[in-house]
């Protein structure tokens, strides 16, 4: 398994990243911001997106997907987070395809993946019920009524909440609160009564919502796996979401620390450079090691979803742990360096910071990610 | 000590009479008295509270009673402030007049100038700003450009200002300005007192990443200022503005134990939003983290307390000038921490689903990245500290 990427990648690469700065430049996003926009992602962007391939890009080619793995999606997102491209690529093509992927039956994958792949449909995960991500702790009710089932309970946190048409939503159908046993997963519509919705503005501008389940009765051809059986699915669905995560935070913890980097080269302070400063070099040169270290994971994680599963589990821990640890400090850094004017909303290296503790939070935190490598560990 | 007792019983009872049960809890930024000609009284309970501390004399209460001060001791002015602080009492006035710019004229300003503006402070009728820092002089201070021109008998400033806090608000702004352009940068510094409604004067805010718009860039077109505005002598003005930015640091050091913000403390944060098992903390990593937080802060508030003992008994140490370092990096890890312990509770920007107290901690995570920054940032801390306490040798200075 080489730790480099292949032509084909780096290809994809570069037209990820021509296409961004034409198309999704971070005045976009700061646009979508100012304006307040109601979906809160360019849907022209989407479409544009979905013509690139990119909401397919993980799906086979049977279903009308690109099939590029996911270290396809992890170039395309990690560009994706250079520029903080909003968009429901995470949400929808990464995590809300790989659960219908991995858990969908074939009248399921027949009918929605060819739409998630032209980027028509899109889907949100609703998991998260407290502050914390604890992907357990579900106290939302799927109750089995005559052929279906009946919804009741709370989410937050849910990205594109609002904005996506349907929502995978992870609910109990028995044991008890804190058991990986007995989770069901089920695809709810958007508009199904008793569902509603409370978009939340957060601190990166991007899409997030509570959601309230009030008696919303959802038919047997909704459940997604087997009933009971939703931690089997949930748990790799939410280890592909880390690592493909992990891919955008380092795209927008290098770009952070590449502004940061030119900025050193260019801004005198006592007549000279403040780049020349070794307080500063060695700072900046400690981060680009961490970013070494942060790149290999990332690609050994990418790869793993596709080619050795079994590792994936630790993989992702480590990742998402090591990830979140350098895109805060790199985004930290990149303020601190940038003196008064980073502290201005005008300057980008803002959004960055902001973005980055958004993702921070995003299917578990450092501790998290901490406890559960040592668990696998066994110790 | 016995004396201090007996001022102690004192001044508890006084405030106990005089403090409005309104003015006894945490206040949030609209609630904040700034004084000055533009500024007005939050509340009537704040304006009574204000009032009274002023007639009383301990809005300043180290500062001379001739100028309107209590003509208090080291001591006993920090009496005052930990009953303030016990009963938490709000501050009545806030400013830099007060914080920066009245002790640094009490030490260089003339007894005109005293007369005239030392008193204005004190009794709201004054808000300041601070015009140190330009485009092309942040950490480098002493190469500022902003210049002053000697025309006999006033001096034509034209320049710019810039991340000067409230300006828009202000009535006077006190610049570094350049007086001299043949000698050694530090020695061609003049300090200045301005009034902001002089003709010529112009500001423009400067949004934030916490959302607000506290700073500005301040711009000066011909204007002229009185030669009696000259606050020390002439080209002298580089050791004024190096005592002003003692008391700067010395208030920044201190601001994490005095946060005007309600916001909640990290113990408190832990409490609300983590889970218990048996008295412990279950996140093993955030327990950590705290625990790092509270240590570094017991072991700040010694040295807060050390450094007090020191001053007052003569004794100099290195601590001081590590306090606004260590002070402002603590509160940086201190908003850090209630994110992490809020998880995505403590990341609402604005709107619905989350409490004002949850929004507030976000804008106040934004708002301490800058503290490390302002003031001397936190590299120029460290610069000092291996310079005047280390002795280690120089880079030459292009
Ligand atoms: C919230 C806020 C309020 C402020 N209010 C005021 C105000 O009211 N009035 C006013 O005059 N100014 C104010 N300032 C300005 C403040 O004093 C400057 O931002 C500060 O001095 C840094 O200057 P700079 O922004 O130009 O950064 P720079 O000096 O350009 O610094 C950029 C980076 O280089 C580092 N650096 C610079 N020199 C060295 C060195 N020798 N060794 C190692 N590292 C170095 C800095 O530490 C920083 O990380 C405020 C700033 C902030 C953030």
């Amino acid at each position: 398994m080489p730790l480099v990427l292949n032509e084909e990648q780096r290809l994809l690469r570069d037209t990820a990243r021509e296409f961004l700065a034409g198309n999704a430049p971070v005045a976009a996003m700061r646009k979508l911001r100012d304006e307040r926009d109601a979906l809160g992602y360019d849907a022209l962007l989407w479409r544009k997106m979905a013509e690139l391939g990119w909401a397919s890009i993980i799906l086979p080619e049977a279903y009308g997907g690109l099939d590029f793995g996911f270290l396809g999606l992890g170039v395309v997102m990690e560009e994706c987070g250079r520029t903080l491209a909003a968009s429901p690529l995470f949400a929808s093509a990464a995590v809300g395809a790989s659960a219908l992927l991995l858990g969908g039956n074939s009248e399921q994958k027949a009918a929605l993946l060819p739409q998630i792949a032209a980027g028509e449909l899109t889907l949100a995960l609703a998991l998260e019920e407290t502050h914390h991500h604890r992907p357990t702790h579900i106290s939302t009710t799927a109750v089995p009524e005559g052929e279906g089932f009946v919804l009741n309970g709370g989410k937050t946190f849910v990205l594109d909440g609002h904005s996506a048409d349907k929502l995978i939503v992870v609910a109990r159908s028995s044991e008890d609160d804190r058991n990986a046993q007995g989770l069901t997963l089920l695809l709810v519509d958007r508009q199904t009564p008793g569902l509603s919705c409370q978009r939340t503005v957060m601190a990166d501008s991007r899409n997030a919502a509570n959601l309230r389940f009030d008696n919303v009765r959802v038919g047997a051809d909704c459940l997604v796996g087997e009933a009971g059986q939703g931690w089997a699915i949930l748990e790799p669905v939410l280890d592909r979401g880390r690592v493909a995560l992990a891919a955008e935070m380092m795209g927008c913890a290098l770009e952070a620390f590449e502004r940061t980097v030119a900025y050193l080269k260019q801004r005198e302070q006592f007549g000279v450079p403040i780049g020349s400063f070794q307080a500063l070099q060695h700072r900046a040169a400690q981060m680009q090691a961490d970013i070494e270290l942060c790149r290999s994971v990332l690609l050994q994680a990418l790869s793993a979803v596709d080619e050795t599963p079994e590792q994936l589990p630790m993989l992702a821990s480590l990742a998402k742990a090591k990830l979140n640890e350098l895109v805060k400090r790199v985004t930290n850094e990149a303020v601190q360096m940038h003196g008064g004017i980073g502290v201005t909303d005008e300057m980008d290296i803002g959004f960055f910071l902001k973005r980055a503790r958004v993702t921070m939070q995003v299917f578990g935190d450092t501790g998290f990610h901490k406890d559960r490598y040592a668990t696998l560990c066994g110790y | 000590m016995q004396d201090l007792d007996e001022f102690r019983q004192e001044v508890r009872q006084w405030l106990e009479a005089n403090c409005p049960p309104s003015q006894r809890q945490p206040i949030t930024p609209p609630e904040q008295y700034w004084g000055g000609r533009r500024g007005s009284f939050p509340s009537e309970d704040a304006r009574i509270w204000f009032e009274r501390m002023r007639d009383r004399g301990w809005i300043a209460p180290d500062w001379p009673t001739r100028y309107g001060g209590g003509g208090l001791s080291d001591r006993e002015s920090r009496v005052i402030k930990q009953e303030m602080q016990r009963i938490r009492a709000r501050t009545p006035l806030y400013g830099i007049g007060l914080w920066m710019l009245g002790p640094a004229l009490l030490e260089y300003g003339n007894e005109a100038q005293k007369q005239r503006h030392i008193r204005a402070i004190i009794n709201g009728e004054s808000r300041w700003a601070q015009g140190y820092s330009e485009p092309g002089a942040g950490s480098d201070l002493a190469s500022l450009q902003c210049r002053a021109q000697d025309m006999g008998d006033h001096f034509l400033v034209n320049g710019s200002k810039i991340w000067t806090t409230a300006a828009d608000k202000c009535d006077w702004i006190f610049c570094l300005v350049r007086t001299n352009t043949e000698v050694k940068k530090q020695e061609g510094i003049s300090f200045l007192l301005i009034d902001m409604d002089d003709p010529g004067i112009s500001t423009t805010p400067i949004a934030l990443i916490s959302g607000e718009s506290e700073f500005c860039q301040t711009f000066f077109d011909n204007v002229k200022v009185p030669k009696e505005n000259l606050v020390g002598e002439l080209n002298k003005g580089w050791s004024v503005a190096k005592a002003l930015l003692v008391h700067e640091r010395k208030l920044m050091a201190e601001m994490g134990s005095d946060s005007p913000r309600k916001v909640v403390a990290p113990n408190e944060a832990a409490r609300k939003y983590l889970e218990f098992d048996n008295g412990r903390i279950t996140d093993a990593q955030l327990r950590s983290d705290l625990v790092d937080y509270n240590m570094q802060m017991h072991a700040i508030a010694l040295t807060h307390f050390r450094t007090f003992e020191e001053k007052a008994s003569g004794v100099r140490s290195a601590a001081p000038l590590a306090m606004k370092y260590l002070g402002t990096e603590a509160e940086k890890t201190k908003s850090e921490l209630l994110l992490a312990i809020m998880g995505s509770r403590g990341l609402g920007w604005e709107g619905e689903g989350f409490t004002t107290e949850e929004l507030d901690t976000l804008r106040l995570w934004a708002m301490s990245k800058a503290m490390t920054i302002a003031g001397g940032s936190s590299e120029i801390q460290l610069n000092v500290i291996a310079k005047s306490v280390l002795e280690l040798p120089q880079q030459a200075e292009k």
